[in-house]
This record gives structure tokens, sequence and C-alpha cells, in this order.
């Protein structure tokens, strides 16, 4: 862990992907006719606002926020499943909007994979087991000979915790995370370097959550895999990642190294989130519930979007958009910060766990 | 407000068994299960999906689906046996004396008419109110609950509601006729963490001021230990473990819920791995002989296989495990 700790600064030459300044801006006009008739404006809604992180090789990166925060975008943009209305996405060293034709895009494909949250959407219930998980084989034509592509299957489902005789099934016959299996038995059939994991086991019970983390952080381990992790669950996201990002409406409001992030939160935000996780260790800390709800991103509030429910702000918070700044654990986005009203937060150390084990 | 019954609990479930019959036979989902609820008491009823919590709720307050019935077994509510009611005075003690809340905020409401209306028809069901009446009640319900600028919303239709809005609305029309038993089942699952803990707040403060005792069905074990007094642990249909929240989460007796408790991430504890249960719940209709748990447990030994252990106390809490078949009393500490 302490190594991990020094190690993430200074890495900096080894990036694997960068992102700058991405945008993604959805039109969700009425139809022409009604803007027409009926006079009604366009309307767009800008699902993520100018957000820059980078990840480097072989280390976790978190999102995490609430629904409509534009994690989940982010996720799909750095994919390919949308396309940026702004802003860059560099994957080691090369500018993904760059790369036009299909034959110049799909060696870089093979080379990032995503995982999605329900896996029983994921997984073409007409496919067998062992069809599904050869499909990137085939598509990106790693391998041809169907021996081969037999046993590598084989070998992907083996390093994921099933046997390579579930094959022959169909996903209906698996449970939900052995469903999850699957989709990471796919995901890996390209050796991939970079897995963007897109809230992996929201949909999954927690025993079953622990199994496939557990799984996900032996195979970073094994294949030096680099994650993109998105979730909404705080705890999830401390246990996996290296740095972790907060989104909120679109922008990244604070982004750092896990241990540190957690233990000395900058942003309000960041604070209200982590005090609003449930009290597992009956500490009996009093818990202060921020009031209010996140605003519709269609007409986000001007200046800093935070501003309604912090109870920090000020007329320059209503004004003006905070800028990223420097912290000990990475940037923090506010103004009550920069001006020093915000006293510094120190999280108590938790308490030893409950002994679960004699 | 309420007379506290020392002897008698609220609700009594005594060896209740619910069964599903199919066309390859009768699953049986839950299995001769045994807990009270004392006036205003919270009793979180923890566990994985498939467990059997949900439909213990629903058999409860009488809302259990066909072909699901009830097979054994009764339930008591206020000294009154409530399992075997026709329809119509179940349907009175209904939303009277046990309210519901259910996961899905959206689906409990009705789209079609305004969250006002809605309540209240609910208010006019259960009490004499006038309609203007019934009105200011329900306005005042809205304000309760918290709900911002109440006289406009109460005109309002679901859909102009955000989720943790909607489900502040489904608890109003649980209270609307102040029982004295909620069922709470996942209220807080389809809500965002900051929302989650403003309604866990407004569920705990409700509580306190009505009297009213909750049973609380939810997978979260962080939400149970926040809000419950006593939990109860089931697992595979059967409550594996049962007794006060600080021991069951502090020292879980029963390997499952050791193994559980393990499980969950929390923040600022550093693990490289977290404890694994191998393995999954067993489907129903494959539910292993002798401790449903077996198959997955660490401590497995020959007579889990064979004789199917009844929850026995260990310490402050209940456990159903051979482990502590000889454990006596006060003993229960171990290392």
């Amino acid at each position: 862990m302490v190594e991990a700790m020094a190690q993430v600064p200074s890495s900096r030459n080894d990036l694997l992907v960068e992102v700058e300044g991405l945008s993604k801006i959805f039109d969700v006009s009425p139809p022409l006719l009604n803007r027409l008739l009926q006079g009604e404006p366009r309307v767009l809604l800008t699902a993520v606002d100018r957000v820059s992180f980078k990840i480097p090789r072989g280390r976790t990166f978190s999102l995490v926020g609430e629904s409509g925060c534009g994690k989940s975008t982010v996720a799909r943009l750095i994919v390919g499943l949308h396309s940026p209305s702004g802003g860059r996405i560099v994957f080691e060293g090369i500018d993904m909007a760059s790369l036009k034709s299909r034959a110049e895009i799909s060696p870089l494909r093979r080379r990032l994979q995503m995982i999605f949250q329900d896996p029983y959407a994921s997984l073409n219930p007409r496919w067998r087991v062992a069809d599904i998980v050869a499909e990137p084989l085939r598509a990106h034509k790693i391998l041809d000979d169907r021996a081969a592509i037999a046993a590598r299957v084989g070998e992907l489902l083996t390093q994921v915790g099933l046997a390579p005789a579930d094959g022959v099934k169909f996903p209906h016959e698996f449970s939900g995370g052995q469903r999850q299996r699957i989709s990471i038995a796919r995901a890996l059939a390209g050796n991939p370097e970079f897995l963007v994991c897109d809230e992996p086991t929201s949909a999954l019970d927690v025993s079953v959550q622990a199994q496939i983390l557990n799984l996900m952080k032996r195979l970073q381990r094994e294949l030096g895999l680099t994650y993109l992790f998105i979730s909404h669950d705080l705890a999830v996201v401390y246990h996996i990642s290296d740095i972790v990002g907060v989104m909120y409406l679109g922008r990244l409001v604070e982004w750092g190294e896990a241990k540190a992030l957690f233990r000395r939160p900058q942003h309000p935000y960041t604070r209200m989130l982590l005090d609003a996780v449930p009290d597992l260790e009956m500490t009996g800390r009093a818990r202060t519930p921020v009031a209010g709800e996140v605003p519709s991103p269609i007409a986000p509030p001007p200046g800093c979007h935070f501003h309604p429910r912090c109870p920090l702000a000020e007329d320059r918070c209503r004004r003006e958009a905070p800028k990223p700044l420097a912290t000990a654990a990475g940037e923090v986005s506010c103004h009550a910060v920069e001006e020093g009203r915000l006293p510094p937060m120190e999280r108590a150390a938790p308490p030893p766990r409950p002994k679960t084990q004699d | 407000m309420t007379q506290p019954a020392p002897n008698q609990p609220l609700l009594q479930v005594d060896s209740l068994r619910i069964e599903i019959p199919g066309r390859r036979g009768t699953l049986t989902a839950v299995d001769d299960i045994c807990f009270d609820i004392g006036e205003g008491e919270v009793l979180g009823v923890v566990g994985e999906s498939g467990a059997g919590k949900s439909l213990t709720g629903a058999a409860v307050i009488g809302l259990l689906e066909p072909p699901c019935r009830i097979a054994g077994g009764q339930i008591h509510f206020d000294g009154r046996r409530i399992d075997n009611l026709p329809y119509e005075q179940m349907r009175r003690i209904r939303g009277r004396h046990i309210g519901m809340v259910f996961q899905d905020p959206l689906t409990s409401l009705n789209p079609l008419y305004t969250v006002g209306r809605q309540l209240i028809e609910t208010i006019l069901t259960h009490s004499d109110f006038s309609e203007k009446g019934a009105r200011k009640r329900a306005l005042e319900l809205l304000k309760e609950v918290g709900i911002p600028a109440a006289e406009r919303r109460l005109d309002q239709y679901p859909h102009e509601f955000s989720g943790g809005m909607r489900q502040r609305v489904v608890i109003a029309l649980a209270l609307c006729a102040a029982p004295r038993l909620i069922i709470a089942d996942e209220p807080t699952t389809a809500l965002d963490v900051s929302i989650q803990a403003q309604i866990i707040t407004l569920l705990k403060r409700l509580c306190r001021d009505h009297g009213a005792a909750v049973m609380l069905v939810t997978h979260d074990m962080g939400v149970i230990a926040e809000t419950a007094d006593r939990v109860a642990v089931m697992y595979a249909g059967r409550i594996v473990e049962q007794g006060p929240v600080a021991d069951v989460v502090r020292r879980a007796k029963h390997p499952y819920t050791k193994g559980l408790m393990g499980s969950i991430p929390l923040v600022g504890h550093d693990v490289e791995q977290l404890i694994q249960i191998d393995g999954a719940m067993p489907r129903l209709n494959a539910i292993p002989q002798g401790c449903a748990f077996n198959p997955r447990c660490p401590k497995v030994f020959e007579r889990c296989r064979l004789e199917r252990p009844e929850l026995q106390p260990v310490g402050p809490t209940a456990a159903a495990c051979w482990l502590y078949e000889a454990a006596p009393v006060g003993s229960g500490n171990d290392g």
C-alpha cells in the first residue's frame, strides 16, 4: 500500500490514458417540427464538462458520484461508444480523435475493453458462453483456428474462476456473479491493457461483489491491467482504487490519491458523500445529511454547480466556476478551499474491523 | 401515544412457511421462521437476493402474490391472528394498522392521480375525516416528511417528483392512518447515497415521534446498522442468526454472517482481499440437506451435512449453527 502511494505521483511518464478537457453535450431538444411550430428552444445537456485526468499504467482510477453526474458518460466516451464534443482522449500518446478509419482504430480498440453493469443485459442470451467469449478473438482476427480458439476460451474461463466445460452453456444457466465473470473473460479475450468497468458490481449481492472485486484485483496483479472503475459506492471505490475522482453534475470537483482523499477530503461535496456512507462500524457518529438533491443537468446552477447545497456558498460561488487547485492528494475545485474558508478536515481513523474470522 | 405491552410483542411470527407450487413440484421459499417485533422496535431483516426476506414482509401484510402461499405457521398482530383472515378483514388492517413502504417509489404511486388525491383517498378510507379535513391532514403529512412547498406539491403528479421526494410521499402514505407497524421493503435501495441518508434519518425520526415499529427489509448491512434495534439474518429461506444489532454486526456468530460482514468493503480499511464466501446461495429447488449453508461453510463438519440446526442462544444472540450446540449461555464471546 505504501509503495503504491509513493508511485502514484511520480509515474508521470508512464501514463496509459490522459483525458484533457473532455466534454460531452447531448442535444435533448424537442423535434424540429415542434421547435418551428411552437417556438420551443433548443435544449442542450452538458453531461460531461471539461473533465481532465490521467491514469498511470497498472493502476486503478475510479470515478465516483451520484446518478446523473456523468461518470458513465465518461466511460462511454473513452471506449468510443460516444464521440466527445470537446477535449482529447490520449491513449499511450495517441490522440483517439486523430484515428479516422476503422482500420486505424481497430488495433487500439482491442487494447481497451469494457465491462458493463448489468450482466443480464450485456450477454447475448442466444449465444453459448464459448461463442460470447470467443467473439473478440474472431472480431479482431486474433485467432482463426477453431482448436486454438477453443483452447484460449477454456483458458480464459479458467482464469475467471469458471470451468472450460461451462462454455457449452447459455448465459441464463449462470447466476449474476458468474455472468459477470463471463463478461470479464470476454473483455480479457483480446489481451487488453485497459479495462473500463462501469458499475461492475452494482447489480450483485455483497458476497458475490466480494468475489468479483477479489477477482479483479487478482487479474490486475497477474496481467498488469489498468482500470477505469465507475461506481457510486464509496466503500467499493476505496477498496479497489489507487486514484479517485469525484464528479458532480458533469464536473470533476476533486481528485486525488485514494487513501489521502478519503482521509482528508477537501471539497464540501466529497465530505458530504463520505458522511452519507452508512456507519457499519456503529461508532454512533452523528450524521448531518445534506439537504437538497442533485439539480437537473439541463439547467445546472451557475458558478459552482454545488453551491445550492453547499453550506459554505458565497456570492463568488454563485457567479464563478472554481478552477482546479493543487492539494496534497491531487486537485480540488472549490472557492472555499482556495480562500481558506473551509477548515481542513481529517476523518478519524476507523476502529479496527470487527473480527470476522477466528 | 402507544401503550407499552410488556409481555406481548406487537408482531409475532411463528414457524412461518411460504411455498411456491409449480409444475415441477413445490418450492419452499421461507422455511419455519420465527421472530417477534415489539412496540416501537425496529427489526432489520437482512439477506441476499432470494433469501426470502421480501416474501416474509409480504406475508406479514397479507400481500403474498399467488402462487406463493402461506403453508404453515401463524402470524399474530397485537394478539390477533392475521395470517388466515378473509381478504376484506385483512384489507382493513392493512394500511390502518400495518403500513408498507416499497422499494420502488414510482411503481407504488398511481401515475394518474395527484399525490394529494392519493393521500386524501387513503386518509378517507381509514378514518372519518371530511374531505377538507383530509386535505389538511395530507398537507401536514407532506410537511412532516420534509417536502418543501407542500401546498403546491399536493396537486402535482408523481412524475413531477424526484426519486427521493417520491419515497417521502410513499412514507407519508404509509403514515396516513398512524399505523403501529410499518413494513419497509428496501426503502433506500433505489436512491443515491446522499438521498439514502436523508430517508434513513427521516424513517428514524418518524418511528421515534409516532412510536411505530418497523420491519426493515434490506440487503444493506450499513442501513441496518444505522437504523435497527435487532436484526435477523436470512439465508436460503431460514433465519440463521438473530440478535441485537450491535452484537450481530460486531461479534457475528454464524459463519454466514461472519462471511457476509467480512465481504463488505469499508472506507478506511485497507485490505488486499475481501473475505470471500465461495459459491452462491442455492436455488430453491436445490437446497442442500442439513444446514443450507454447508457447501459454502469454511467450518463444515459431518453433522452439518446431515441435520438441520435450529436457532439456539449463543451469548446475546441466537445462531442456527452446530458449532454452538453445546455453548452454555453467556460464554458466547469467543476470542
